[in-house]
């Protein structure tokens, strides 16, 4: 495929610097929920003006440039061993470039690798399709945001919470109150329940390709997930934490076929500074459409 | 808003208030998991932090033309620090700290008890921080790593709240216990 990392370098840039659409309209529209004068209205200017500057300068809209999660969707025969060569090579341009900061330590030494490769970064997600077109999405996932996800397993006293979607409402509010302004607020939750412990956590950073007005088409969850939004900004935490309207932008949630003996619900916090980006590629490997 | 300016005094810094918006201009030095932990181990501060500012953040800084550019200097989380903090702030008189995500009992302590503020930068405004910082003065400690080296910068400007003061009174314990009682109307 021709151009292939040209164009992965150039989605790493567009990622790091500029949020989709969809994403800094909610934050607008957000920000004016907040009251005159308030805290939380201090940090929603302060975030806007920021999105504004990174765009302007190409430069990151945060200096923890994450976990680099790649999505892609593929036909049969793509080769999978030559994308993952590209998007290796483009990582590390893109660090020496500065979109990306030295962001990957080894667990063992504690060295960092200094062009955010190693095992496991980039991490890639291969999917096969019967279309003829590459869809390529990216998301950067900073560990402030990462370090307030929780995986919890139902039933569970301590909440209350049982086995069935008020369980799972509980839960998820339950890790809005621990994540506080902690995750750099406000946030969007992807949630997968069911599943295994890893294939929950997987699922749920899925959700977070979904765009912020998308509406599940599985009743039941589409109504959980709006009522997720509009409770937990009843809870007051707010921006940053300091006190407001807008706890979270947005909640997404899927579901994927438990053993009987498991109830997993695995929640990924994504803060205010969500970079997700995508494009499609055709079969000569132009891109013909930016996602988002 | 209030403007926090140099020399940062007991006064000034007492006279702050949970809640308050701050513009901050004059010194600060960065400081983070390293640094804390070398000072809290007795090793020597290579700059005098008495009525200082601590600055929770791993800048990305850069030589250009023989000049240090700051590209990015947003806050990093502040509680990896709190078996330090305290102890910091009373042995060396540090007046204020900068950082994200609040801090617990034993900083909120000291900073009563020697007149120190827990200023709250906005997490992720990486940018619009890095464009407070006017003057890049000098590097120390740097064989810790450049994110993890003391940094003098000057700022000029650099926005935040102080969400712990120097009467016992914190931001994060409030809307924590806020936000527990709103949930008990919602479950
Ligand atoms: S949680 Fe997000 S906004 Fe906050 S420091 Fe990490 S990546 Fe940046």
């Amino acid at each position: 495929m021709r151009n292939l990392k040209p164009n992965l370098l150039e989605l790493v840039r567009r990622t790091s610097a500029e949020l989709p659409d969809d994403v800094v309209n909610t934050i607008v529209s957000a920000a004016t929920q907040e009251q005159e004068g308030s805290n939380a209205q201090y940090a929603m200017n302060i975030i806007q003006s920021n999105i504004d500057m990174a765009k302007l300068k190409s430069a990151p809209l945060c200096q923890d440039t994450g976990s680099i999660l790649f999505f892609v969707r593929a036909p049969r025969g793509f080769d999978q061993l030559a994308f993952e060569k590209a998007a290796r090579e483009a990582v590390a341009v893109a660090t020496a470039k500065g979109y990306l900061r030295q962001n990957s330590v080894d667990s063992l030494t504690g060295k960092n690798t200094g062009n955010n490769l190693g095992p496991g970064s980039p991490a890639i997600h291969f999917h096969q399709h019967r279309g003829t077109r590459v869809d390529v999405r990216l998301i950067l996932k900073g560990g402030g945001c990462e370090n307030v996800g929780a995986q919890y397993s139902l039933p569970d006293v301590r909440l209350n919470a049982n086995r069935d979607l008020d369980g799972v409402r509980k839960v998820i509010l339950d890790a809005v109150i621990q994540a506080q302004g902690k995750g750099c607020g406000p946030g969007i939750l992807g949630v997968c329940v069911g599943g295994d412990r890893a294939t929950g956590y997987v699922h749920s950073k899925e959700q977070l390709l979904r765009t912020m007005d998308d509406v599940n088409p599985e009743p039941a969850l589409a109504a959980l997930e709006k009522d997720i939004v509009v409770s937990a900004n009843k809870l007051g935490i707010g921006p940053m934490g300091f006190g407001g309207a807008t706890t979270l932008l947005g909640c997404k949630i899927g579901a994927l076929n438990r053993l009987p003996a498991s109830y997993f619900v695995s929640i990924s916090y994504m803060c205010w500074a969500y970079r997700r980006q995508g494009f499609v590629l055709n079969d000569s490997g132009k891109i013909v459409e930016w996602l988002y | 808003m209030i403007q926090l300016i140099e020399p940062y005094t007991e006064d000034k810094i007492r006279a702050l208030k949970m809640g308050d918006m701050v513009h901050l201009s004059g010194l600060v030095y960065t400081g983070r998991d390293a640094v804390h932990k070398f000072l809290h181990e007795g090793g020597k501060p290579p700059v005098d932090l008495q009525n200082q500012i601590i600055y929770h953040c791993g800048p990305v800084v850069i030589k250009e033309k023989g000049k240090w550019v700051v590209k990015a200097a947003g806050p990093t989380t502040s509680i990896r620090e709190e078996p330090y903090q305290g102890h910091l702030i009373e042995k060396f008189t540090i007046r204020a700290v900068i950082g994200k995500g609040g801090m617990g009992p034993k900083t909120l302590e000291a900073c009563k008890k020697v007149g120190c503020v827990y200023l709250h930068a906005i997490g992720g405004a990486a940018q619009v921080l890095a464009e407070c910082v006017t003057d890049v003065l000098g590097v120390s400690l740097e064989e810790f790593g450049s994110p993890e080296a003391i940094w003098a910068f000057r700022v000029k400007n650099f926005p935040a709240v102080v969400t712990m003061d120097a009467h016992g009174n914190s931001l994060h314990a409030a809307v924590l216990e806020l936000s527990r009682e709103r949930l008990k109307l919602l479950v």
